[in-house]
């Protein structure tokens, strides 16, 4: 596929339909992999890559790619698709000034489930195409099964289907698939308030703040986060108390609600291993159930459920329908 | 040296002696990472190779209280907060984070002494405990660290079932004499044939013998100038993940938190990544991310080595290298601006 991906983009910026390509660029290791922009046919031959490691969604930097001069190539694979039509609703990217190339996804792999098998001091790391096969220093030669090390998010993947683009590189087009990724948020709904508050103190009290997770997140684009704001009153970069831990994740939360396309980077980034994402399904599948089944970046067009108004809309009252307390 | 050993079946005795007397810190495993955590009876050693988050906090810690000040009516008192004196012990620092300590000193020791740091480091007993299986990450060794032989005012190793000790300060002798009828006097073959052995694997390793001194070929404004920095710095997301796992990043904020009734005075991690770094009243010196993203490599390894005879501000943990979430770290940063013979 990798080879197929520099052929066109090559192709593409000889004809001038772009003039630089985003992609992902070759580290030290197999698995280190960071976005990148190429500008030259020899800097593809150089450094493009495309691997089961190469998980970063580029669509966010798109926001800003877009509004450079000339059209940049842009490999996305579906659930990069999906943030990419999100933003384009949101007026965010300069859809115009993007070729998008759909790329299919099986599904990333996630290193640190490798290094977890107790393989460390990784001398090499081969793709047999189902499974790898790794190497290390203290004489390991181990066979991995992809599908046991693949990201979480990936295992829950919710669609394979590409929602916007000028070419697939694979026909035919993915679809929207069975998945489980509500599972775990119904098992946190099973608890009692006191069991659901233990459980998110004990995993957001690990927050360093890094903001990671917000700055990766192609929903948050707002040129001043109000976290950055020395105005705003709550600007932190040190999360002071328990309270402000908990504050920046579930404002964060709330200003994504409707527009997070579960696309699962911010868990994938977070150096803490918080399952941020649980917060925000836990979101998605109340608007499922409050205002019928509505998926953010599905299209770049229809109306979310935060900003649109229906008779049918549910009550406020709702809370308490549900369980809450008065 | 004097060597001293201990089967590790004894540690717990040696942990719960020493946590009797002061608060002992030792690495153990909390929802599958290794973390430093006070030491309680049933805890037990991490068996990973190091924390995800490093030492530091020991000392600079990532958010603490300066002072307060209270206000009735038009009265304004002063009130110090200090909770910082107190004796306590580190078991289990890596190499890599017991020299930051060394790195840390040079920033907040030196004049104007940071008394809340100085306070915590003359309290705190570090007690190292060597690498038996370094990472593809790690490259301490670029920076002189023997992984198989830590800093730190004692140092322990893990050999097999046996433990052995050595001191190396005052603090660690007083820290073994505390603990001495556990130990049993012992020479230092074994920690010698791990030391060999953890050299090998170094060799082995792909970073093993990472160098940094490239650098120093080129002078300040010749790095500063580098039009490569457009292109490593383009796909930062500017996040700090890098600068808050960190264990030699020193850079902090002081801020005030309004209580209603006064004022916490407080300081946190600050990070150059972030774009008030540096705002001052007259604006920003660092507008772009470009800007930001060089500061964090050139500090550490152009304007502290200048300022430090030599000495580089990084400890090849590898923690950058792990927790970026775009994947670009130090070692490429270096591999791209070094100049090389060949070039
Ligand atoms: S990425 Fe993780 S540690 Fe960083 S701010 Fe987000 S939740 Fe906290
Ligand atoms: S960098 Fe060196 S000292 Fe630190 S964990 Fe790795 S091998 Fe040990
Ligand atoms: S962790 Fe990586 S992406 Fe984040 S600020 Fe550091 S270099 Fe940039
Ligand atoms: S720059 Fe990276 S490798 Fe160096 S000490 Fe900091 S986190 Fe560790
Ligand atoms: S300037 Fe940046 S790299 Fe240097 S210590 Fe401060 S935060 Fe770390």
């Amino acid at each position: 596929m990798q080879d197929r991906m520099i052929a066109r983009a090559k192709e593409l910026l000889a004809d001038g339909t772009v003039n630089r390509v985003m992609g992902w660029q070759k580290g030290e290791f197999t698995y280190d992999i960071t976005p990148a922009v190429f500008h030259t046919a020899e800097e593809l031959d150089r450094d493009f890559v495309c691997n089961d490691f190469a998980a970063a969604n580029v669509s966010k930097y798109l926001v800003k790619e877009s509004r450079k001069e000339g059209r940049i190539l842009a490999f996305l694979k579906p659930c990069d698709s999906y943030s990419f039509a999100q933003l384009m609703k949101e007026h965010r990217v300069l859809r115009e000034n993007v070729y998008i190339i759909g790329i299919p996804s099986w599904g990333k792999t996630d290193f640190e489930k490798i290094k977890a098998r107790g393989l460390s001091g990784i001398k090499n790391i081969k793709d047999n195409g189902a499974d790898y096969f790794v190497e290390t220093v203290y004489g390991d030669e181990v066979t991995v099964p992809k599908y046991e090390v693949m990201l979480d998010r990936c295992k829950d993947c919710k669609s394979k289907k590409i929602v916007v683009y000028d070419e697939l590189l694979e026909e035919p087009n993915g679809d929207v698939i069975e998945n489980h990724r509500f599972d775990e948020v119904a098992r946190l709904e099973a608890m009692t308030p006191d069991e659901r508050f233990a459980f998110w103190r004990n995993e957001l009290s690990r927050c360093i703040r890094c903001n990671a997770c917000r700055n990766v997140c192609p929903a948050c684009t707002c040129e001043k986060c109000v976290f950055d704001n020395r105005d705003s009153g709550v600007e932190n970069k040190a999360a002071a108390d328990s309270f402000e831990e908990n504050m920046f994740h579930i404002i964060r939360a709330f200003h994504v609600a409707g527009r997070c396309t579960d696309c699962g980077e911010c868990s994938r980034v977070c150096p803490q291993h918080i399952p941020l994402h649980l917060l925000n399904r836990k979101f998605i599948k109340d608007m499922n159930e409050l205002y019928g089944d509505y998926q953010a970046g599905a299209d770049p067009d229809t109306r979310p459920p935060m900003t649109d108004f229906r008779f049918d809309d549910c009550e406020p009252s709702v809370v308490y329908e549900r369980g809450g307390a008065k | 040296m004097t060597y001293y050993k201990l089967p590790v079946s004894g540690l717990d005795a040696l942990f719960a002696r020493v946590a009797e007397q002061q608060t002992l810190y030792i690495p153990t495993d909390k929802d599958g990472h290794a973390v430093f955590a006070a030491y309680e009876a049933g805890m037990t050693l991490s068996k990973k190779l190091n924390t995800d988050r490093s030492a530091k906090d020991f000392f600079f810690p990532q958010t603490e209280n300066l002072y307060d000040i209270k206000m009735k009516g038009k009265q304004l008192t002063v009130e110090d907060t200090r909770e910082e004196c107190a004796d306590f012990t580190v078991f289990g620092v890596k190499g890599c984070d017991a020299r930051s300590f060394a790195i840390l000193d040079k920033v907040f020791l030196a004049d104007p002494v940071d008394t809340y740091y100085k306070n915590r480091r003359e309290h705190g007993t570090i007690v190292s405990l060597a690498c038996n299986r370094p990472e593809e990450t790690c490259f301490c060794r670029a920076f002189g660290i023997d992984a198989g032989d830590p800093e730190g005012d004692a140092t322990a190793w893990r050999i097999g079932d046996e433990m052995y000790f050595a001191a190396r300060t005052e603090k660690g002798e007083a820290f073994l004499a505390f603990v001495k009828d556990l130990l049993t006097e012992t020479d230092g073959t074994m920690v010698e044939s791990l030391k060999k052995a953890v050299a090998y694997i170094m060799d082995q390793l792909p970073l093993g013998n990472t160098s940094f001194e490239g650098m120093k070929q080129t002078d300040l404004m010749t790095h500063f100038q580098n039009e490569k920095w457009a292109g490593l710095s383009e796909s930062c997301l500017g996040c700090g993940t890098c600068t808050f796992v960190c264990p030699t990043c020193q850079c902090y904020d002081i801020r005030e938190f309004d209580t209603g009734k006064g004022v916490k005075k407080f300081r946190c991690w600050d990070s150059c990544m972030y774009s008030d770094f540096t705002l001052m009243a007259h604006g920003n010196s660092r507008n772009s991310q470009l800007e930001r993203f060089r500061q964090r490599f050139m500090h550490k390894l152009v304007y502290f080595p200048n300022n430090n005879g030599g000495e580089f501000g990084c400890v090849g943990c590898g923690r950058c290298l792990a927790k970026c979430p775009i994947q670009t770290n130090i070692v490429k940063v270096e591999k791209a601006l070094e100049v090389r013979s060949d070039d």
